[in-house]
């Protein structure tokens, strides 16, 4: 497969190498120090960063703005957007500022409901879902159209993603969902965070099996726990998340000033066992306001440093 | 039928506690079937609006009536001989009812008695849930008889999203996840291949998005 776009994500990827992406969460406030020391602590072990858009519905900094500050920094953003909050023509319209700054990288999502965050009073747009999404953005650039069929003056040249959630119900459609993601454009997933390696082991093997996996990249999705706590609050708490019993118990066996190491050992325990697993083509570390491990975590898994693609 | 849920008195009592002569007007039809708006509500409303204001010292008449629809001029017009004897009314139709009396009655002060909430069905007695929200161009032709747009909190229509757990939805675990809805009706019917059809961007324009809507039949019109 040739390269579509000038996006240093795809040009790691389709050389063969095992990826690595990380996200940073906007501050809540105006001051891009935040972001950028963020990417400042994380910028050497991955090859793209990507920013979330107002993850869990709570009021941040634009991802659109954060990429910008990141692309300023010279570094590579994967600009994440929610159809929660636009209808398609912000959609399109961000699509293209982004653009305007060389952003070459993008995740789509359909967002959190917004009843989960500080405007719970508010509506929610869903003009368009995922999926749909996908399409836009495959449109504009491949047929450099606007949706309402008029040419685009220098369209967008994204590297365009997905997420993929293999642990949520009903399990059954986890692997069509993921071919109609490839099929409305996806060309690289990003998955939830994995801590039931059997289960995602099994999806991957029926994604395998459909053909799937030659496809699209599959960026496997790692967050660190940083205590049983933690543990215990996505397991029960985090809708779509699939933490077993032997996670929590691990972490809670651990004195409590011990368990944040654990989650670490974990975390890199679980990237050596995916690298094993056939269609993984790089990780996706989500040390969820924890970026100061990306790292260690990115070492310790040998994945650093990382390959100079130009 | 167009669901609706009691406004709480104390609103109501804002609305009229200065005017001197009330109709509360029920609607025989939907409002009636979700036992928000009927002949009997309006009983039990104008009953307790009594009660308080002989408490507070007033004097003040409260009449009762039921129209057969008030969506409808025909049986608007039933109230022009009372209308007069009042100074206000408070509606327990649906919003469309309160807006046709309204209509009718220029300059007669009508307010709303219930809160219209969606189109919907009863579960059991005391428990109605929304089936439809009027988009205007029905898909459930494609999405196995089960509605998308009204019963997904996202109105996915390539769904379901990561969030869905036990095929509940990531808002409420008392709330059925559509999607999975979907899917068993897919299933039941035998064609979950049609699981995989992408569903493509949906012209919103004739839903509430293209502006107040209108139906215009004229094979039916006089």
């Amino acid at each position: 497969m040739s390269e579509k776009t000038p996006s240093r994500l795809e040009k790691v990827l389709r050389a063969g190498h095992l990826a690595v992406t990380s996200e940073c969460g906007p501050p809540r406030g105006s001051d891009p120090a935040a972001i950028k020391e963020k990417a400042e602590l994380i910028k050497d072990y991955v090859d793209a960063i990507n920013i979330t858009d107002n993850q869990t519905s709570m009021t941040r900094m634009c991802s659109l703005a954060s990429c910008i500050h990141l692309k300023l920094m010279g570094l590579e953003p994967v600009l994440q957007m929610v159809t929660r909050d636009r209808n398609r023509i912000a959609i399109q319209s961000d699509i293209l500022g982004a653009a305007s700054f060389d952003i070459h990288n993008m995740l789509c999502l359909s967002g959190d409901h917004q009843s989960f965050g500080d405007c719970a009073q508010g509506q929610n747009v869903h003009d368009v879902d995922s999926m749909q999404l996908l399409q836009t953005v495959r449109f504009m650039r491949d047929e450099g159209k606007f949706l309402g069929g008029d040419e685009i003056k220098r369209p967008p040249k994204m590297f365009v993603g997905a997420a993929a959630n293999p642990f949520a119900d009903p399990f059954e459609i986890r692997v069509p969902r993921l071919a109609k993601k490839i099929a409305a454009g996806a060309e690289f997933i990003q998955t939830q965070c994995i801590y039931n390696l059997e289960k995602f082991e099994e999806w991957m093997k029926m994604a395998g099996e459909r053909g799937l996996l030659d496809k699209v990249f599959i960026l496997a999705g790692v967050t660190p726990m940083k205590s049983a706590g933690m543990a215990k609050y996505m397991k029960n708490r985090v809708p779509g998340m699939d933490v077993p019993d032997e996670v929590v118990k691990r972490l809670a066996a651990a004195p409590k000033e011990e368990q944040a190491r654990v989650g670490i050992d974990m975390c890199v325990e679980s990237i050596q066992r995916l690298k094993e697993v056939p269609g993984v083509k790089g990780f996706h570390v989500m040390a969820i306001e924890w970026e100061e491990k990306v790292p260690e975590i990115v070492e310790r898994a040998g994945l650093y440093p990382r390959p100079d693609v130009g | 039928m167009i669901v609706a849920d009691k406004k709480p008195i104390e609103e109501i009592i804002e609305y009229i506690k200065d005017k001197e002569r009330i109709l509360i007007l029920g609607c025989n039809e939907c409002v009636t079937v979700c036992e928000a708006g009927g002949k009997k509500e309006v009983g039990i409303l104008a009953s307790a609006l009594r009660m308080y204001f002989v408490n507070q010292g007033q004097e003040k008449k409260i009449g009762e009536m039921t129209l057969e629809r008030q969506c409808d001029h025909e049986y608007l017009d039933e109230l022009r001989e009372i209308i007069d004897d009042y100074d206000a009314v408070v509606s327990l139709a649906c919003g469309v009812g309160v807006q046709f009396t309204a209509e009718q009655y220029h300059t007669m002060p009508v307010y709303p008695g219930v809160n219209t909430c969606f189109m919907g069905a009863t579960e059991r007695r005391g428990v109605w849930t929304e089936r439809c929200q009027g988009c205007g161009q029905c898909v459930l032709a494609h999405t196995g008889g089960i509605c998308p747009v009204s019963r997904c909190a996202k109105r996915l229509f390539n769904g379901p999203c990561g969030g869905a757990t036990r095929g509940h939805c990531e808002i409420n675990k008392e709330l059925d996840c559509a999607w999975q809805l979907i899917i068993d009706r897919l299933k039941a019917l035998g064609r979950m291949e049609d699981y995989e059809t992408l569903i493509p961007l949906k012209d919103w324009s004739t839903d509430r998005a293209g502006g107040p809507r209108k139906v215009v039949r004229e094979d039916v019109q006089e």
